[in-house]
């Protein structure tokens, strides 16, 4: 999967599975502070990953995610590990 | 303690309106003696089978309308009887956001909507919840579709990260008054009430006394019951249902010689209860005073009714009331339409008010059985048959049986006067509750 498909998808599931405004959606958005992502939405955020993409995110990698661009990233490297 | 030491006879009866009223301001006298207070009904909200507001309720408790459908999906999971009471989902996107709606099962988005009324019906909004300490205290006693479906989801996934983050909040018996604190901001007294099938019934009973002792100014009460065939599958194994599947709508027949189980049923009902002080003070309409709460536990049989019981609650209501029986106008009778349960409430209510006979009738005749929530919902259907100087009728009541004879049963929509009324509620594990209810 491209990277842009990847980030299109990711945008398509926070506005639809999350309800996220599509018009808050930005790289540089803090996921907790900007898109109010709080720590029972990413236990939601661990489904809907695995249901999507087909693998388990791991809580203590998710540490250093603080924005959508950082989210992006971490998904990214797990479906195309360098 | 006989039945005797209770209830005066008739000769000690007084029927002078004057000295009624004396009674009542020694009454009220004694309350502010021990600065306890007057416990009013401010709002009310029904979410039912016979109706998603009041006004659909009111209409249909007066043409004696049927709730009761054959749910076909029951029938191929394996249901000795498909009958049950049906409303529609409420569609609650865009309505609530997200997080609100992801930890409310069924019961709660029903409840959600019957609060909305109450509020609005009690003149309540945000601003005064945000400003005051009100309280919630819901009756329900499951969550059944929640627990099943991430225990499933753990079964197949085998993995509690794949279950989500809605079903703790949907699974738990407190699920409705947590939900509904965190959704209306509420500041009061926050938990829930399950106490089987009188759970609405002991809410509003466990709220009356808060309020009445000084420890709450305004509490939001009700009950919630879902509707849906994981809740009521064990209860079905119980042969108590009604097996009447070829009418749907004759099938709840309380005090009826030929009835033959009950009809689950569900929705929410929402009270708002208050002291007479604040609801002075907010100029708010008065629907009724709680004076009396009366319960008692049979301590017998684990599903099977006795007479004793419910006898013993009644009579404390009438107590706690400071009034004398035969000042009840109606009985909401708890009557579920099984042969045993009817048999006894009605023996029961011919012990404590066999000499003024009362009217009685069932809307659960009309409702099917709302469990959880009936408490809460009679309380509200009786109040809004006081309101509005009619008695609902107990439909499907052809022939009554030798002893449900002795009852005054109400079988057709009736113009009547009520100035008090007492509503039953009873539940499994022999917890019985009896409220009184008058008008101001």
């Amino acid at each position: 999967m491209q990277n842009e498909e990847i980030i299109r998808k990711i945008n398509q599931l926070l506005v639809d599975e999350i309800e996220i405004e599509a018009a808050q959606i930005a790289p540089s958005a803090d996921l907790k502070k900007d898109l109010g992502i709080d720590s029972l939405d990413f236990v939601d955020l661990f489904v809907i990953i695995e249901n999507n993409f087909g693998f388990k995110m791991k809580a203590e990698e998710m540490t250093e995610v603080k924005s959508l661009q950082d989210f992006y990233n971490y998904i990214i490297n797990r479906i195309n590990p360098n | 303690m006989s039945t005797e030491d209770f209830i005066p006879n008739d000769d000690l009866r007084i029927t002078s309106n004057d000295l009624k009223d004396t009674i009542y301001e020694f009454h009220y006298f004694t309350i502010s003696l021990f600065s306890m207070s007057r416990v009013v009904i401010t709002g009310m909200g029904i979410y039912s089978v016979i109706g998603k507001n009041l006004a659909e309720v009111e209409d249909s408790l007066r043409h004696g309308r049927s709730g009761i459908i054959f749910d076909p999906l029951r029938k191929e999971m394996g249901f000795r009887s498909a009958l049950t009471g049906m409303v529609e989902r409420p569609q609650l996107k865009g309505v609530l956001d997200r997080r609100m709606r992801v930890g409310l099962p069924v019961q709660g988005e029903y409840a959600y909507i019957s609060t909305l009324e109450a509020l609005k019906n009690a003149g309540i909004d945000q601003s005064y919840l945000d400003a005051n300490e009100v309280g919630i205290l819901f009756g329900n006693d499951s969550s059944a579709v929640p627990v099943v479906e991430s225990v499933d989801i753990l079964r197949e996934k085998k993995d509690t990260m794949m279950i989500g983050s809605g079903y703790i909040f949907q699974s738990m018996n407190s699920t409705v008054s947590m939900n509904l604190s965190v959704i209306f901001r509420l500041k009061g007294i926050n938990f829930t009430v399950s106490g089987a099938c009188a759970s609405g019934s002991h809410a509003l009973g466990i709220g009356y006394l808060l309020i009445k002792q000084g420890l709450a100014e305004m509490i939001i009460c009700g009950g919630a019951q879902e509707i849906n065939p994981e809740s009521t599958a064990s209860f079905d194994a119980l042969n108590a249902f009604s097996i009447r599947e070829s009418e749907p709508t004759r099938a709840s027949r309380p005090f009826d010689r030929d009835r033959d189980g009950l009809v689950p049923s569900g929705g929410a009902a929402t009270v708002i209860i208050e002291s007479y002080e604040s609801a002075m003070k907010r100029g708010a309409k008065i629907y009724g005073e709680v004076i009396g709460y009366g319960f008692s536990s049979n301590g017998e049989h684990i599903s099977m009714p006795n007479v004793e019981g419910p006898v013993r609650a009644m009579e404390k209501a009438i107590r706690d009331a400071g009034i004398r029986s035969s000042e009840i106008d109606y009985i909401n009778a708890h009557a579920t339409s099984t042969p045993a349960g009817d048999s006894n409430e009605a023996s029961s209510i011919d012990i404590v008010f066999g000499s003024s006979r009362p009217l009685v009738s069932s809307t659960k005749s009309m409702t099917g059985h709302e469990m959880w929530m009936g408490g809460a919902s009679e309380v509200i259907y009786s109040t809004l048959m006081m309101n509005n100087s009619f008695v609902a009728p107990n439909i499907n009541l052809e022939n009554p049986d030798d002893i449900t004879a002795k009852l005054n049963l109400v079988t057709k929509s009736t113009p009547y006067e009520i100035n008090a009324f007492l509503s039953n509620s009873f539940g499994f594990g022999g917890t019985n509750s009896a409220l009184i209810i008058r008008k101001v």
